[in-house]
């Protein structure tokens, strides 16, 4: 198998399972009245690991799984996960985020952003339940008990994610301290080769 | 080659952002037969033997968890239970002499008080799914069509009425509980009037049902038990028989009563953790009705 096939297998197994034990184990164990939710964790692990593309294709796929399983209105939550899969893997483009607490914060961001968007998008669809205080204590109440999943789950993902990763942000950054942030690849002597004695002075 | 990247970025994105929407609106005007819906129900169904293994296999673990949330609630339940026995003693004498009363009188109508749920075919299922948001309360179970399950068969379960079946595949089905808010259940106070009303869940919380159109006289009291009605008015027939346990009034205030007519009602069923329910096949089996007149 080539290695540019082993990462979208391993995504598509990821998610598999990811929804089909979220609804099989994880939904059925309540804590203070409400369920973890696995899958915008794992979404967002992937986004944070792979990037903004893999994250926002991860997304689109759990989503439209989750929707398929649960027999739910196809879309809904595609749409929301796409977000939860494509800002963490900008976040990593873009600053490269070190602390090991970075999964812990975007846990906890995924989860709400998930929760009050499928919220307002069940609002734009007509569903019949207005705001209230119970709701928004069980939003609450989820997005901590994910949060304190978050890191866990981040780590799984690493785990079965990280023999297929093109760069394992982690191998980077420890690279980065050995050679003085760049790769020996990315040296101007070694890209360019040995300098031709004629120029040399 | 920057730019090359982004415009590719952006073009995925927007990519999944359209299908997505065009999923969601085509999905939602679609009536339930409809190609997608068809394609939902198939890849459920194959996925059904999966979902049932797992959640088998996993049980232990669920067990588990279960026992240490349960034994937190445990002791402040005890307590409660030892207050309500006391009350229900006292309860039973009253009752016992009502039930003797009512066997004579049954007889006297010539209404057949036999038939218990056995007579509405009961199909045991496992609950193998869930739905872990707010917004929709249903539950996946591992009996479909193949089973002689319908659309629209009452679901009931420990003890009490749990939803009733939304979707069918051929060996899996949706339930769509009692908390949803699409369900409306005509239900009967058991109070000395035997006054009925519309069980609807609570607008914003989803543990919580309301029995509405209650009349402004009717006697409510915290504690007394609502059932199902099963009325019958003409070709009309209710879903679901008749005298299924549904709850118990928690709150009747008076204000509430005499302004809205309406009292609050906790369910009988944990709905949140159902592992077996039974599928009513033949709901309209029995022949007792409440007739409205």
């Amino acid at each position: 198998m080539t290695q540019s096939l082993k990462l979208p297998l391993r995504l598509i197994a990821l998610a598999f399972v990811t929804v089909v034990l979220q609804e099989a184990v994880v939904s059925q164990i309540s804590v203070f009245g409400v369920s973890a939710d696995l899958t915008p964790l794992v979404v967002m692990s992937v986004g944070l690991l792979c990037g903004s593309m893999a994250g926002a294709i991860m997304g689109f796929g759990t989503g439209l799984f989750v929707d398929l399983v649960l027999v739910q209105t196809l879309g809904v939550t595609s749409l929301l996960y796409i977000a939860v899969g494509y800002w963490p893997g900008r976040l990593r483009e873009l600053r490269d985020p070190a602390h090991g607490l970075v999964p812990l914060a975007m846990g906890a961001a995924a989860t709400a952003f998930a929760g009050i968007g499928m919220a307002l998008i069940q609002f734009l669809l007509g569903v019949d339940s207005p705001v209230s205080l119970l709701l928004a204590q069980q939003l609450v109440v989820t997005i901590l008990l994910n949060t304190l999943l978050s890191l866990p789950v981040y780590g799984l993902v690493r785990r079965v994610l990280r023999p297929v990763l093109p760069e394992d942000p982690h191998r980077r950054r420890r690279r980065g301290y050995a050679t003085g942030g760049l790769s020996p690849l990315q040296r101007p002597s070694e890209r360019l080769g040995p300098v031709p004695r004629s120029t040399a002075r | 080659m920057r730019d090359k990247q982004v415009r590719r970025r952006r073009a995925v994105l927007g990519l999944l952002v359209a299908v997505s929407v065009v999923l969601l609106t085509a999905y939602f005007r679609e009536s339930p037969n409809s190609p997608l819906h068809t394609v939902q129900r198939g890849i459920v169904e194959v996925l059904s033997p999966i979902q049932s293994g797992a959640s088998k296999a996993l049980k232990p673990v669920r067990d588990v968890a279960g026992w240490f949330s349960d034994t937190f609630q445990a002791k402040t339940q005890r307590d409660q239970l030892q207050k309500e026995v006391q009350a229900l003693h006292s309860e039973l004498a009253t009752a016992q002499r009502a039930v003797v009363e009512n066997r004579q009188l049954t007889k006297q109508v010539g209404l057949d008080n036999s038939i218990g749920v056995d007579a509405y075919h009961p199909v045991a299922a496992y609950v193998i799914g869930r739905d872990p948001t707010l917004w929709y309360a249903t539950i996946e179970v591992d009996k479909g069509s193949a089973d002689g399950v319908r659309v629209e068969d009452p679901v009931i379960g420990d003890g009490g009425l749990v939803g009733k079946i939304s979707t069918v595949a051929p060996t899996v089905a949706v339930v769509t509980l009692i908390t949803d808010h699409s369900m409306a259940v005509a239900a009967q106070l058991q109070d000395r009037g035997g006054d009925t009303g519309v069980l609807v869940p609570a607008v914003g919380n989803p543990d919580q049902l309301l029995l509405q159109d209650l009349p402004r006289t009717a006697a409510a009291q915290a504690g007394q038990e609502v059932v199902t009605t099963g009325f019958k008015y003409s070709q009309l027939e209710s879903l679901y028989p008749p005298g299924i346990p549904i709850g118990q009034v928690s709150n009747a205030n008076r204000d509430a009563l005499a302004n809205d007519g309406q009292v609050q009602v906790n369910p009988s069923v944990d709905l949140r953790h159902l592992d077996a329910v039974q599928i009513l096949t033949s709901p309209h089996a029995g022949g007792q009705r409440a007739q409205v007149p």
